[in-house]
């Protein structure tokens, strides 16, 4: 049975993490399985922690009122889902449902921002890699908003 | 409604601007806006072959001429297809045309997906929208002799479910061993269970090693670049990926110059590019 911080180790987002660092999130780390068709958090509920995909596919989704609750981005093994508990006011935007059985790694969010406030060389790697994975999200969301695929016949 | 017009004569083959007569023999829709004309020649021996990733010069009688990417198996030399989409007028009037219906074909022309050259590496098929039409004849002739390269890997992205083309195929293809397939829309109906998001966020998790891997990309070109992009983070040479572009393609043959881009014309030195080559000229709108 593998330790929080191997699961943690293995994960891409934390690739080359420094084993004390590792350490800091392994402490505020639990596993975590949903079912398909579960809700992890839902659009406006207090952002209390985030989540590591191990396996399993995770729909963000949104509610409209034309469509009800629709899709905008999937996540799978090796994404991490959520950075809502990062800035104020510490709230989903989005939710986030389980599309089929799911492993997950929960970290709780006020444990690892009050170790960033201790720890400022591990809060800039925090938030370092949290940057790269917003940028990777708004160029992708940029690229939905452009309708890229029309415009070739 | 397309009487055959007396223009298919025996020359027709060695005038290259000449267009010969070809028969409708299937129409086929694809999604709301896309349709397949599955076209057999009218006079007997000029079945033709072309290589993946060439496009022939289409012309429907009495509207006009359009470059359309052949999308069929290159080992039928009886049978050319085309994909495309309806998007202007003479490909609005082609989407009209009936089995037995009647239209020019000269060609084929361009540069080809270097198929033979990707043999024992890995191959990345990344297509978006109807750039899947002309990167099919590629996978089919990989998937002929399928033992001859490493892990293929297709990436495909639509904006909707309901713009993705060859469905049954794709399924067909989900359904392969030696073939990972995967889908992604930009938006999914609820009924949707697959990936949402664009293409390029396939790319990093894909199953391939980027350094013996050799990638095609078909879409429109924004999405070529940042595609390409992806693959370049991921580790694969600008040198080994291979785009087809689009431009405003007339005579076919690289003389009237309306496909211009700096010194390239795409009709003739294309519309298959290494990457590296035109990477300057993909942000280029029109000259």
């Amino acid at each position: 049975m593998k330790t929080l911080e191997q699961l943690l180790a293995e994960h891409p987002f934390f690739s080359g993490l420094a084993p004390d660092h590792l350490k800091l999130f392994a402490g505020c780390a639990v596993t975590l399985r949903v079912d398909s068709g579960e809700f992890l958090f839902r659009e406006g509920e207090l952002a209390r922690s985030f989540f590591v995909v191990r396996h399993g596919s995770i729909a963000i989704t949104s509610v409209t009122p034309q469509e009800g609750l629709v899709t905008i981005q999937t996540l799978d093994e090796g994404d991490i889902l959520g950075w809502s508990w990062l800035l104020p006011p510490y709230r989903w935007h989005f939710g986030a449902r389980a599309l089929e059985p799911a492993a997950l790694i929960s970290l709780d969010a006020t444990c690892v921002r009050t170790k960033c406030e201790h720890d400022h060389e591990f809060g800039y790697e925090i938030m370092r890699r949290f940057a790269q994975v917003m940028a990777s999200r708004l160029e992708a969301t940029h690229l939905q908003l452009m309708n890229v695929y029309e415009s070739r016949t | 409604m397309n009487p055959a017009p007396e223009i298919a004569t025996a020359t027709a083959a060695a005038d290259g601007m000449l267009p010969e007569v070809w028969r409708v023999d299937r129409v086929r829709r694809e999604t709301h806006d896309t349709f397949t004309l599955e076209l057999g020649p009218e006079r007997p021996g000029s079945e033709r072959a072309f290589e993946p990733g060439q496009f022939n010069m289409l012309y429907v009688f009495g509207v006009g001429e359009v470059p359309i990417s052949i999308s069929g198996d290159p080992r039928r030399r009886d049978r050319v297809v085309h994909t495309t989409r309806a998007v202007g007028r003479v490909t609005n009037v082609m989407s009209g045309l009936k089995t037995g219906g009647r239209i020019g074909l000269r060609g084929p022309y361009g540069t080809p997906w270097p198929v033979a050259a990707a043999q024992g590496r890995d191959v990345v098929l990344v297509a978006g929208g109807i750039g899947l039409a002309p990167l099919r004849p590629a996978l089919y002739a990989i998937l002929h002799r399928r033992n001859d390269f490493r892990n293929v890997v297709l990436l495909y992205g639509t904006r909707s479910p309901g713009d993705i083309l060859f469905r049954q195929e794709l399924e067909r293809w989900r359904a392969r061993f030696d073939l990972d397939v995967h889908v992604t829309v930009d938006r999914g109906a609820p009924s949707w269970k697959g990936n949402v998001g664009v293409v390029t966020t396939l790319v990093q998790k894909a199953p391939f090693d980027p350094r013996n891997a050799v990638a095609f990309i078909c879409g429109p070109e924004v999405m070529i670049r940042f595609t390409a992009a992806e693959l370049q983070r991921r580790g694969v040479p600008l040198d080994d990926v291979h785009i087809s572009m689009e431009r405003n393609m007339k005579c076919g043959i690289g003389l009237c110059g309306h496909c211009q881009l700096a010194g390239v014309f795409v009709c003739r030195d294309g519309p298959v590019f290494p990457y590296s080559r035109v990477a300057d000229l993909v942000t280029q709108w029109e000259v």
